[in-house]
């Protein structure tokens, strides 16, 4: 029991954070808000913290992750399972390819980047989901999910860009 | 350095990234394949979403707890602001009611003598029990909700929800200490109902949209807005009568339906035990619970 195993074991335990983080969003999501209206448009929290994760640090946001985060985020909200993994692994993959362009940038192209691949997402999301459903999907609600998505992104990105700095310092 | 670990980390790297695109494009594969097996068989996938909300159930009751102090918190100054004004709407309604609780109670004395006149098969008395919300998701990928009570407390799946102004969906799946409500909105739910005035017989059809639709309705039924409908009990899944909703716009192509639950404002609802086992369970036979 040397310092070294308690910083490696200090070390672990901040690398779990961004996961943990990610399960509480996917939580989030499933709250009752008692504000009419609202419910069919709350946001997939948990996708701004994929992208985000992705493009700072993927090695804190394995693959297995995100497919565990997918899965809970359908077998809680009642989706067809199986839809959100894969749109999670979608924009992660996507933002894996992109984070050379969007990491370190302006805070704006941080932004632009979330509000593309968004809308990719729930472009998908409401693809497939017509599909699962054999039928034409409301997309209105589609659209203003997206816009309350690119409304609170910064917020949350300002949270994990705190988070990052301060607990998950690279050494 | 030591020389070495470099050699095998330049023969490491490309093959890491290979198993890495490899695992990815398994893990979308295992993502479709998840999609399809919930198309084919629903029973698998209700059963670990059932064992997935049960493990969540603390975690969810926890979290909803505070939002709802908050709410209640909000409720009671708002209502302590017009006080005034909610007491003598309050006493009108009174004066209101207690006309219908005259007319009631002689209804339902005519009610008695009737059915025992003309031997009537009594109904099962039915029993409610009273759970709490502790997740919602409502939208366009799916509409349900989490109730904190489960198998332990006696909720068996297909059991009909009520909120405080009417029916809003049944179990769809259990698990010891949690449940799942699929709403009268979602996409799959379909239930018989009836119409009040007119007892034309349809289908309540939700869309993941507000307001679910009604299909299949008595041809030659003229269905005017704002007609009352209720469930008809047909398939003995739910008992007939209970309140659904009134019809809010009838169109060429369909006939929209607006609920008597304000889903936005449900905390508590009623799961009710009528004593049936309908299509539902037969449904389900095998399933364990």
């Amino acid at each position: 029991m040397n310092v070294a195993f308690w910083q490696r074991i200090d070390q672990s335990a901040r690398g779990v954070t961004p996961f943990l983080l990610s399960v509480g969003l996917v939580l989030l999501s499933v709250v009752p808000l008692p504000m009419p209206g609202f419910a069919p448009i709350v946001p997939a929290f948990a996708l701004m913290s994929i992208y985000h994760w992705a493009i700072y640090r993927p090695n804190l946001m394995p693959l297995s992750a995100v497919f565990v985060l997918g899965l809970l985020y359908d077998l809680l909200t009642g989706a067809p399972v199986g839809l959100f993994t894969l749109v999670f692994l979608t924009v992660y993959g996507v933002a894996l390819t992109q984070r050379r362009f969007i990491a370190g940038k302006s805070f704006f192209i941080y932004w632009f980047g979330f509000a593309i691949i968004a809308l990719g997402a729930a472009i998908e999301s409401w693809a497939l989901a017509s599909l699962w459903h054999l039928t034409l999907l409301d997309t209105q609600a589609v659209l203003f999910q997206y816009l309350v998505a690119l409304g609170i992104f910064p917020l949350v990105a300002w949270i994990f860009l705190k988070w990052q700095q301060t607990l998950l310092i690279e050494r | 350095m030591d020389p070495r670990p470099s050699t095998i980390l330049r023969i490491a790297q490309p093959l890491r990234s290979l198993v890495q695109r490899f695992t990815y494009l398994g893990l979308v594969v295992a993502a479709f394949g998840l999609m399809l097996i919930g198309k084919i068989d629903t029973v698998i996938v209700d059963r670990v979403r059932a064992e997935v909300i049960n493990g969540t159930a603390p975690i969810l009751d926890a979290l909803s707890r505070p939002i709802q102090t908050v709410h209640e918190l909000i409720d009671t100054a708002s209502s302590a602001i017009d006080m005034r004004a909610e007491n003598e709407r309050l006493r009108e309604e009174n004066v209101r009611l207690l006309q219908w609780q005259m007319v009631a109670r002689k209804l339902q004395a005519d009610n008695t003598a009737l059915s025992k006149l003309l031997q009537v098969v009594p109904e099962t008395p039915a029993t409610y029990m009273s759970a709490r919300v502790i997740a919602s998701a409502r939208g366009t990928y799916g509409n349900s909700m989490v109730l904190n009570a489960g198998s332990a407390h006696g909720v068996r799946k297909g059991q009909a929800v009520l909120g405080e102004a009417g029916f809003i969906g049944r179990i769809a799946d259990v698990s010891s200490r949690a449940s799942r409500v699929l709403l009268l909105t979602d996409v799959s739910s379909r239930i018989p109902v009836v119409l009040e005035a007119s007892r034309a017989r349809a289908l309540l059809v939700g869309g993941n949209v507000n307001r679910p639709r009604l299909v299949f309705v008595t041809p030659g039924t003229r269905i005017s807005p704002s007609e009352r409908i209720v469930t008809s009990g047909d398939g003995n899944a739910f008992p007939a009568g209970l309140p659904v909703g009134v019809v809010a716009s009838v169109t060429d192509n369909s006939i929209e339906v607006q609920l008597f639950a304000d889903y936005d404002r449900l905390e508590y609802v009623r799961i009710g035990d009528f004593g049936l086992d309908g299509l539902v369970d037969r449904h389900a036979a095998g399933d364990a619970r």
